[in-house]
């Protein structure tokens, strides 16, 4: 049995994380981390004529470069788990029509980067796989369309809400080769504390990013270097300081949030921080990895955090399931 | 979990940003007020320069400011003007015009049938659905009244 504990699964074979490549919007190009990432794309329909079909490009683009770096070839890769915002995942299963590449759509909202890193893994562990390409993306332009209002709607937003990240990721998992290793990884559960308001995934999101952290740590008793989460901007990242602190176990000295991290919040803009699957995915790929690499940290626990949200479940009266992934890296 | 939904509540509101209420309301008066002002100066130029009548005027300000909301929509210029006035600039005729436009571009991609088309009142339909039936709730008690 590789399971740990209640809920962690722990990697007993060797999966290197051997690459990222990462490609982001023009907003996050401006950003902290603009000289960090592999491309910056300045124009939002990048030639295109939706923004639906640009996402996909982002995704598309970031799996071949990745590819196209390493000297990968199709017959090489085992496995493309992807996942995106939009209803049916186009954006993954038409980027993976185009790379015909053997293919699993996953939906797990900003979760989704550790989701795929996660099952990726294990696949890998369980001898099913060599080498797999795990990848997520989202569009400022598209997630606005289909989650809230058309993009020309004169309005204020919430001083809560969260700026949707422009980018897409992509990781090469691979049983062979040398660097940071994935070691443990825990799916989180549906944790709902009846928050209602779209404006505000951070406090959704936030009880799912605190149980699955939590019961990591207590599973795998590791004490890490950097804990980061992935989209819970400035009022998630807070509450979880805040949970943990109660339990007398503060991670405030080494946690950190995607959201946060990927824009300055004053001069940006972008209210409570970023969010989307390409927050979390971006941020890894061009920053959280490079410091693994370095050695600046050893050991990081990596947590995608998404918020279930649905615009008609809204409507009809629902609260907002949130979920929490963690993977466990070290080197 | 150690909350429950109340009082995860409190951590939400302790935690949530709360909205600049005064300034928004500074901006809104600001904006509204400039809108008002530009309709009546459209106004004054149909009565003064174009010699039109008085009970005319009204409506062609009102028509005027519709084709600029629209125009600067088109130019991507109404939301960022959107973003400052809040309230000022979505509750005047222009605001309006704007709710109407915005998922007319928007849903372009889509066909002018299926995407425009279907969707052109996806924002300002409850406001024409009310509108109709304050309209014809005031018709009726004028005809019982008389």
């Amino acid at each position: 049995m590789k399971k740990i504990g209640k809920q962690t699964f722990s990697i007993k074979d060797n999966v290197f994380i051997r690459d990222t490549y990462t490609i982001v919007g023009k907003k996050e190009g401006q950003g902290p981390l603009g000289n960090k990432f592999h491309m910056i794309v300045e124009d939002d329909l990048w030639g295109e004529d939706s923004w639906e079909k640009s996402e996909l490009k982002f995704q598309q683009t970031a799996v071949e470069k990745l590819m196209e770096v390493n000297q990968l070839k199709k017959n090489q890769i085992d496995l493309m788990i992807s996942g995106d915002l939009l209803n049916q995942i186009t954006s993954s299963s038409f980027a993976a029509r185009a790379l015909q590449l053997p293919y699993i759509g996953v939906y797990g909202a900003c979760s989704t980067m550790a989701l795929t890193m996660g099952l990726g893994s294990l696949l890998i562990d369980g001898g099913f796989a060599e080498n797999i390409i795990c990848v997520t993306s989202s569009h400022f332009c598209s997630a606005e369309r289909q989650y809230r209002l058309p993009l020309e709607m004169g309005g204020q937003r919430h001083m809560s809400s969260q700026w949707t990240v422009t980018g897409s990721a992509a990781v090469w998992l691979s049983k062979n080769g040398s660097g940071p290793r994935v070691k443990n990884v825990t799916f989180g559960k549906i944790t709902d504390l009846g928050v209602k308001d779209a404006n505000n995934m951070g406090a959704a999101m936030a009880p799912a990013a605190y149980d699955t952290l939590s019961q990591h740590i207590k599973d795998t008793g590791i004490d890490y270097d950097l804990i980061v989460t992935g989209d819970l901007g400035t009022v998630g990242k807070g509450i979880v300081n805040k949970m943990f602190k109660e339990d007398n176990n503060s991670i405030e000295k080494k946690y950190d949030d995607c959201g946060t991290i990927i824009f300055d919040i004053e001069k940006q803009d972008v209210h409570s921080g970023g969010s989307g699957c390409g927050c979390s995915a971006t941020v890894f790929g061009a920053f959280l990895y490079r410091k693994l690499l370095d050695g600046d940290i050893k050991k990081l626990l990596f947590t995608s955090t998404g918020a279930l949200h649905s615009p008609t479940a809204t409507l009809q009266g629902e609260s907002i399931p949130g979920i929490a992934h963690s993977v466990g890296i070290e080197i | 979990m150690k909350y429950d939904k109340d009082s995860y509540k409190q951590v939400v509101d302790e935690f949530t940003p709360k909205n600049k209420m005064l300034k928004n309301c500074f901006y809104a008066f600001i904006f509204g007020g400039a809108i008002c002002l530009l309709g009546e100066i459209f106004k004054n130029i149909f009565i003064s320069g174009l010699g039109a009548a008085e009970e005319d005027a009204g409506p062609m300000a009102s028509v005027a400011l519709v084709g600029l909301s629209a125009l600067l929509t088109g130019l991507g210029w109404y939301d960022k003007l959107g973003k400052f006035g809040g309230a000022g600039t979505v509750v005047p005729i222009t605001g309006f015009a704007n709710s109407v436009v915005s998922p007319a571009l928007e849903f372009k991609r889509e066909g002018y049938i299926l995407g425009t088309a279907s969707n052109i009142f996806k924002l300002a339909g409850p406001v024409l659905v009310f509108g109709y039936l304050a309209a014809f709730i005031a018709g009726l008690l004028k005809l019982i009244t008389g």
